[in-house]
This record gives structure tokens, C-alpha cells and sequence, in this order.
């Protein structure tokens, strides 16, 4: 007997109990609909944290003043301003250490004709943007000479650009920090959300000289903030932190067996951190769905075995006229493979449906491929032959004269 | 796959040789043992080709069983069988498939046909199972149902035809891959008289026309009296043989 033959057979049973066939399909529907949102939802969390850290810029170290401590009291992490300017330019000069963006930041009241809008102001040096790998989407980014002689320009994150100049074109034009008159010298190509969720287009950039002298009023002038540190490559990057460690501690005179008064954070690692995360949580999303898969497999195992058995002599029948186990075989796994497949092509559309719905109603990302759309139909083509084999093997074993006399 | 074999003159179709068949019922209950109840006694039986053959008997006598084992439905449990010249036991399960579908057609006393298709696809159903096409199969289907008069009830369901029809249907489909033999278990059971004689006179032209070997069970004289040789069975044994009472 012909594939092609055993097919028809297949699909006229199904036909014959259109509710049963529809009921059993509706769990394999649910179960590949559910893999493939999930796996949808799973890698579009993935997507977003991975933008998120390619936007902070690659190879990064942050080196933050440390916990301080006077006799038994100690002070939390930043309690004081111990890096310098000249910490910044002697890790530069560090061989695995590529370049150095020590920071100052604050909060200021930013005003443009009659609009204004209220930013965190950063202190940063040319090299900041280099770091971040953050290029001027329109005028230019200040300079060297800005940097020394402190000049009173500044660079738009794209939302305080928007916020105070609709569409204007800021390039040119003057805003007031806290009173001082800027020039704008150009606007930043869109970063998006960092890790933390924050928005990073919302920010406006100043040289860090002039912040110190002109803006933030320090206390101890020369000291930063904090300090982004970028390493050379991926693989240096556990040397350069020892170095980082050693520069620093020496600089700060730091005695053996005292604690630093700063820290280094690697950010590669916080980076492998969280994309494990978003990993494990696409995996857990995937396998609660694939457990629904499974129950859809039950029910049609659970579905076929009634099926045998109510149709006992009919197999007697086929029996008779010539059927040999093979063909009866054949006839009930397909019978179960057909209800996967349909169901599996209707879970799989279901699926994307469901995905570009919720993407449409929250602002979760998500992502559809090619491969996992296969990898779900595969699982549930799987699922029907795995099922489907036993109750069909049970029907191929039926004796022809006791399936005939079965009532 | 054995190549089939050439029928060897002057031997019988049929050829049985100390049949004994023994069932074993489990009683169910842990423990005890299974009782054994035989069915069949050393059976002797031959039956050439074109033969119209009754076999009759009491119920229990152990008639079905004999036509079970006559259509390689089920195993003797010791004796031989040899149809056509093939030694029955010798075969696979896929090989008596073969044997069921192109040398033997069946017609059961409840008709056994498949639900819910119609008869021209019941009839064209073995067809499916030699690796005949679909088209093929159905123009040869149609051809043996006007045959039987019924070439207008093609596309009818079992369910809508009558007890006669649907037997027709069944004779049709026994025909469709040009058997040698056609075994009959009671076909006329369920059958008024009127449309039992009709079908006995298809089974006469059938066996007169082409030469087709007929073996019918029953336990009606009148119908046993259309067959031209009759085996009589009795709690398993075979009682006896010859001439069918006119």
C-alpha cells in the first residue's frame, strides 16, 4: 500500500470525528503556540539586555572611589572623592589600558528660549566618547582644546535635544546651565536604554574642566567622580585590572594589608552576568511551554488508544481485505502525525500572532527566527510520532480473527 | 517475499491434514491454570478448485474455526494447511496478509463492511492494499457493483443500503482482486429468504460462470442444499463428507 494511499486513509478518519480530531489538535495548538511565544519573548529579553550592554562600549572597567574607613566607623562606597584627574592619566598610560574617561556628573536646570528642562550635566573629556563608543549624529565633539581651556561648550543627549529645541537644530546655538551661557557645540547619535533602565539620550555633556571650575564647585579640586577605564582587548582584561589595582593603590599610598579606597569593576563580567540570565530565563520560559507540548502529546496518545480500541474490527476488516501490520501501523501514526503537523502549523502562526500582539501592547522586544519556529514544529512532530507509536503498534499487533469477532 | 508458486495439477486448492486447534482461555484468576479447550480433532479435508462446499454444524461444532483457519486468519495449533500448494504455517504474518488480500475473498454473516465509506470505496479497499491506484481501483469497483446490480448505490454508506445490498457490497469486494477462493462464514444469516436465495444464485453463477471455489458455512439445509458437497462438522470432528442432500 502507497504512502500517499495510508495519508488518505489517515485524513479520512479525521474527517470522520471532526470534534474529536479538532479537541485533540487544540492541545497540540496551545502547546507549539506557547513554545513559540515563549521562545519569542525569551530571545527578545536576550536582544535587549545584549543592546543594552554593546551600548555601554566594550572591554569597560569603572573604577569608583572606595569605602573609607576613620577608626570604627566606616563610610559607604563613594563617601569620598579620592581619584584624581592625574589617577585618570596614569592608568592611560598603562600598556593593556587603551583609554580613560574620568567623569563628573550632576544635576542642573537647563534652559533654551522659553523652554527648559532639568538633565544630568556630565564632566568628560574627548576621550569619553571613544569609550562609549558614541559618535555626534549632527555638529562636532569638543575638543582638546576645549578641555583645557575650559571652554563653555556642550554636546545634547538626544532627549534633552528634542526636550529643549523641538525641531529645531541646536548646533550653534546657546543654552543656559545654571545661568552660564553654552555653545552647543553638536547633538549624540541615540544610545537607548543602559542596563540599570535609565534612559542614556537623556544627558548633556560639558568638558570636565570647565565643570569643575564653573559649574559643580568642588571642594577638592582635581578629584572625578568616577573613572571609565577601557582595556586594550577581551583578553587583557584580567592583567589590566591587576594593574589598574597596582597603579592605584600605589598612587593612593595604600600600605600592604589596608583596604583600597576604591574599586575596580569589570564591567565584561557584570556584562556575562546578565546576558546568563536573560539565557537561563529564555531556557525556563521554553521548557514551562514544552511541558504544555507534552500534555498535547498525552491527550493524543490518550485519544489513539481510544481510537483502537473503538475501532477494533474495523482494523479486523482491513485485516481480512489485506491489510498487513505494517499498513495498519502506518495508518494510526499518521493519523497522529497529522493531527501534530496541523496542529503544529496552526500553534506556529497562533504564535507569531500572540508574539507580535504582546509586542504590540507592551514595549517588550521580542524575536522570532527561523530556527525556533522549526525547532518547535520538529518537537511537536516528535511529540505526535512518539505518542502515536505505541497506540498504533497496539493496533498492528491486533490477531485478524479477534479483532473481527471484537464487538 | 516467496515467489508465488505455480498451482501444481491435480493438486487440491485446499488441503488440510490432521487440523487440530486448541484454545486457551485464561480464567483470570492468579494462579490457577489456563484451560485448554480444544475446538478441533484432527481435521482431514481437500477441496479442489471450482468446488461449491457447505460446511455445517451445531454451534460449537467448530465450523468458524475451521473457516478462520481456511482464511489464514488464524493458526492451527498442530496439522497442516496447505492452499494453493503453499504450506500455510510456513508463512509471515506479511506473507498471509498477501494470501488474504490476492487468493482469498471473505463474506461474513454481519457483512463487515467499513463504516462510513461508501460502497464503492469498500469494495475498491483491497485494492488499496495490493498497491492498486486509486482511479484504478475505483473504475474497477464500479465494474463488479454493476456486476451485482447495485452500479447505482455506488456512493451509497452501508448504513443507507439494505441487508441485501450491503451483502452484495461485501460479494463485490471479495471479487475485486480475482480470488481463487471465496469463503463464505454464514453469509445468509441475516438474510429473509427472498434475499438469501438471491444471494446464494450470485454464489452459483460465480462458481458455474468462473470457475471460483466456494466454501460456505451454514446451518440451513436449504441453503447447504444449493452447494454440490457437504462437510459435516460435530464437536470438532468431521462427521461427514460428500454428496450435499438434494
Amino acid at each position: 500500500m502507497s504512502l500517499l494511499a495510508i495519508i488518505g486513509e489517515a485524513l479520512r478518519a479525521l474527517r470522520l470525528n471532526r470534534l474529536r480530531t479538532g479537541l485533540t489538535m487544540l492541545g497540540m495548538i496551545i502547546g507549539v503556540a506557547a513554545v513559540v511565544l515563549m521562545l519569542a519573548v525569551g530571545q527578545g529579553a536576550q536582544t535587549t539586555v545584549n543592546q543594552a550592554i554593546s551600548s555601554m562600549g566594550s572591554n569597560l572597567f569603572i573604577v569608583v572611589p572606595g569605602a573609607t574607613s576613620s577608626g570604627a566607623l566606616r563610610s559607604g562606597a563613594g563617601s569620598v572623592q579620592t581619584l584624581t584627574m592625574g589617577d585618570a592619566l596614569a592608568i592611560a598610560h598603562l600598556p593593556s589600558i587603551k583609554a580613560t574617561a574620568p567623569l563628573i556628573t550632576s544635576t542642573a536646570q537647563l534652559n533654551y528660549g522659553a523652554n527648559n528642562w532639568s538633565t544630568s550635566v556630565t564632566g568628560v573629556t574627548p576621550d569619553y566618547f571613544k569609550v562609549r563608543d558614541w559618535p555626534a549624529e549632527s555638529g562636532a565633539l569638543f575638543t582638546e582644546t576645549d578641555l583645557r581651556s575650559a571652554t563653555r561648550v556642550v554636546i545634547l543627549g538626544q532627549i534633552t535635544a528634542q526636550n529643549l529645541f523641538g525641531d529645531e537644530d541646536p548646533t550653534g546655538k546657546t543654552v543656559r546651565i545654571k545661568n552660564s551661557p553654552f555653545l552647543v557645540a553638536g547633538v549624540l547619535a541615540p544610545k537607548g536604554q543602559s542596563l540599570d533602565g535609565r534612559d542614556q539620550d537623556d544627558a548633556v555633556f560639558i568638558p570636565i574642566t570647565t565643570g569643575q571650575r564653573q559649574i559643580f564647585g568642588n571642594q577638592f579640586p582635581g578629584t572625578i567622580r568616577f573613572l571609565m577605564v577601557q582595556g586594550r582587548s577581551a583578553e587583557v582584561m584580567d592583567e589590566a585590572e591587576t594593574e589598574i589595582n597596582q597603579l592605584l593603590r600605589q598612587r593612593h599610598r595604600i600600605t600592604e594589608g589596608t583596604e583600597n579606597d576604591f574599586t575596580v569593576r569589570n564591567m565584561a563580567a557584570l556584562a556575562a552576568v546578565a546576558t546568563g540570565a536573560a539565557k537561563v530565563m529564555s531556557i525556563m520560559l521554553g521548557s514551562i511551554a514544552s511541558i504544555s507540548l507534552l500534555v498535547g502529546g498525552i491527550g493524543i496518545m490518550n485519544i489513539m488508544l481510544v481510537s483502537v480500541t473503538e475501532r477494533t474490527r474495523e482494523i479486523g476488516i482491513r485485516m481480512a481485505i489485506g491489510a498487513n501490520r505494517r499498513a495498519i501501523l502506518m495508518q494510526f501514526l499518521l493519523e497522529a502525525l497529522v493531527i501534530c503537523i496541523l496542529g503544529g502549523l496552526a500553534g506556529v502562526a497562533i504564535g507569531i500572532g500572540g508574539a507580535w500582539a504582546v509586542s504590540r501592547a507592551t514595549d517588550m522586544v521580542v524575536v522570532i527566527t527561523f530556527g525556533m519556529v522549526a525547532l518547535a514544529f520538529a518537537f511537536a512532530s516528535a511529540v505526535g510520532i512518539f505518542f502515536g507509536f505505541y497506540p498504533a503498534r497496539k493496533a498492528a499487533a491486533l490477531k485478524p480473527v479477534e479483532a473481527l469477532r471484537y464487538e | 517475499m516467496m515467489p508465488p508458486q505455480r498451482p501444481v495439477p491435480g493438486e487440491p486448492l485446499i488441503k488440510v491434514e490432521n487440523l487440530c486447534k486448541t484454545y486457551s482461555l485464561d480464567s483470570g484468576i492468579k494462579g490457577s491454570r489456563a484451560i485448554n479447550s480444544q475446538v478441533l480433532f484432527d481435521v482431514n479435508l481437500a477441496i479442489d478448485r471450482g468446488e461449491f462446499v457447505a460446511i455445517m454444524g451445531h454451534s460449537g461444532s467448530g465450523k468458524s474455526t475451521l473457516m478462520n483457519i481456511l482464511g489464514c486468519l488464524d493458526t492451527p495449533t498442530s496439522g497442516h494447511y496447505w492452499l494453493d500448494g503453499r504450506d500455510i504455517a510456513s508463512l509471515s504474518d506479511d506473507e498471509l496478509a498477501r494470501v488474504r488480500n490476492r487468493n482469498i475473498g471473505f463474506v461474513f454473516q454481519g457483512f463487515n463492511l467499513l463504516k462510513r465509506m461508501t460502497a464503492l470505496d469498500n469494495v475498491a479497499a483491497p485494492l488499496l492494499y495490493a498497491g492498486v491506484s486509486r482511479a484504478e481501483g475505483r473504475k474497477r469497483a464500479q465494474e463488479l457493483l454493476g456486476q451485482t446490480g447495485l452500479g447505482k448505490f455506488a456512493t451509497y454508506q452501508p448504513t443507507q443500503l439494505s441487508g441485501g445490498q450491503q451483502q452484495r457490497v461485501a460479494i463485490s469486494r471479495a471479487l475485486v482482486n480475482n480470488p481463487q477462493l471465496i469463503l463464505a462464514d454464514e453469509p445468509t444469516g441475516n438474510l429473509d429468504t427472498q434475499t438469501s436465495r438471491e444471494i446464494m444464485a450470485i454464489f452459483e453463477q460465480l462458481n458455474r460462470e468462473q470457475g471460483i471455489t466456494i466454501v460456505l458455512v451454514t446451518h440451513e439445509d436449504d441453503i447447504a442444499a444449493c452447494t454440490r458437497r457437504l462437510v459435516r462438522l460435530q464437536d470438532g470432528r468431521v462427521v461427514h463428507d460428500g454428496e450435499a442432500p438434494a
